[in-house]
């Protein structure tokens, strides 16, 4: 049976985990390759990295992280943040990287989805949406630069653009839900997975096992936390077998 | 020493990079004599069944294969490298594929309110021993990314199967050539005991 990923999300900088990690036994909870080779011990089913570094040598130190961590994780995992070029993706992908996640560049460049999805495939090009609900309540419109500007577009049309240019999944956070533990916004989730017929992968504002129910019955084939997961406020173990107690099938 | 084939295909790293990480000579290689040599040989692969068959015979591997195939050696096809296998595919109507092994590639059923590609984590059936598989119980979840699967002609070769809106052929051995239409390099530590598994069947000679 085809199951629902459950991914951790970790924020990168300068080639180490930022935000805390409460593993015990990590010599180190900022060396990436550990607290992968954790998470993939607990369970997760694929990771997924977002390097928020400035600097402009941060390229090769992506790339540097990116090998180590291919070669002592045996998950699926994507790299988002900085990604600007087809060059970029490819340099990522070689390196041992499964797909790459595009946020602002696809934005400003849409051609980068579809040159992309033609080059290596739409397996391995993802595309973030940070969502944020409209002032008068009416739907949603997307943010670029880490939600730092509001485009103005709306978030299920361009889904649907992205979709149709090739991307092979959405990873879509919610603005306003995004480290208010409140749950997922289920309504953006089904928006979107209801118009695109590529996997939507929730992101922003789990807090309990029952949000990630709410998300995967809203539509999400997928669903991601990043603080909730560090802090162990829960453990993934628990997400998969309350999804399973819940007719969710699930990797246990 | 294992060579794994070299012909541009994506995620050839990811492969390289486990079977370094469980302690096995490795060379990433196109060239006729290194693959001759080795102990054991793996044909990787992501991408369409077309291209990756051009690549094959432009390099002079399509060929190389079949010898290995013959050779006894103990061979080992991964993702579209199982594909390239056996004779034909849908992918890409009229291109030959290595014809080392019987049977076709198919899309897969887009009327049954699946996603196409299927991506994700799915559970393995045995419907007869392999020796991959040893040590590996039933029902193990394997990381697959395709959307064209495998029709056998001769289902007694088939070693594990998975359901994605129709009975995947996700594994076959046969003498020793072994193929896997899933990644068992990015199926944890599940993929890895299989990895080693073909490991050992190498290091028996």
């Amino acid at each position: 049976m085809h199951t629902k990923r459950v991914i951790p999300c970790l924020d990168v900088k300068d080639g180490r985990v930022v935000k805390g990690i409460n593993f015990v036994n990590l010599r180190d909870a900022g060396d990436i390759s550990e607290v992968s080779s954790a998470y993939d011990k607990a369970g997760a089913d694929e990771l997924v990295f977002l390097d928020i570094t400035a600097s402009s040598d941060a390229r090769d130190t992506q790339l540097e992280w990116v090998r180590e961590v291919a070669s002592r994780v045996f998950i699926p995992f994507t790299v988002g943040g900085g990604i600007r070029t087809v060059d970029d993706v490819r340099a990522i992908l070689r390196e041992g990287a499964d797909k790459v996640a595009i946020n602002s560049a696809a934005i400003m460049n849409p051609q980068i989805v579809s040159d992309a999805a033609k080059k290596f495939g739409s397996q391995c090009v993802v595309v973030a949406i940070d969502a944020k609900r409209r002032p008068d309540g009416e739907g949603w419109t997307i943010y670029k630069n880490g939600g730092r500007v509001d485009m103005g577009i709306d978030a299920v049309e361009w889904a649907g653009e992205v979709c149709r240019l090739g991307a092979g999944e959405i990873l879509l956070t919610s603005m306003d839900c995004d480290g208010t533990n409140n749950g997922y916004d289920t309504e953006l989730t089904k928006a979107v997975a209801d118009r695109v017929d590529i996997p939507v992968i929730a992101s922003g504002g789990a807090g309990k096992p029952e949000h990630f129910y709410d998300a995967i019955e809203a539509g999400a084939e997928a669903v991601l936390a990043a603080s909730l997961f560090h802090y162990k406020e829960l453990e993934i173990s628990e997400v998969k077998s309350y999804l399973r107690s819940r007719g969710v099938s699930v990797r246990l | 020493m294992i060579a794994i084939i070299d012909y541009d295909a994506g995620n050839i790293k990811s492969v390289e990079k486990a079977i370094k990480y469980i302690g096995e000579d490795v060379v990433l290689t196109r060239d006729r004599e290194k693959i001759l040599g080795a102990d054991g040989v793996i044909l990787p692969g992501v991408g369409a069944f077309g291209d990756a068959m051009e690549k094959l015979n432009s390099y002079g591997l399509s060929d190389v294969l079949r010898q290995v195939a013959e050779s006894k050696k103990p061979f080992l096809g991964i993702c579209l490298g199982q594909q390239l296998l056996f004779e034909e595919s849908e992918e890409s109507p009229g291109v030959k594929g290595l014809g080392i092994l019987k049977g076709r590639i198919v899309r897969l059923p887009s009327d049954k309110g699946l996603k196409i590609p299927h991506i994700g984590w799915n559970d393995l059936k045995y419907p007869h021993k392999g020796r991959l598989f040893e040590g590996v119980p039933e029902g193990s979840y394997v990381y697959f990314v395709h959307s064209y699967y495998l029709e056998v002609s001769d289902p007694s070769i088939v070693t594990a199967t998975s359901e994605y809106g129709a009975t995947i052929q996700a594994s076959v051995e046969c003498g020793n050539v072994f193929a896997t239409q899933f990644h068992p390099e990015k199926s944890s530590d599940i993929g890895l005991k299989m990895l080693r598994n073909f490991v050992s069947v190498v290091k028996a000679g």
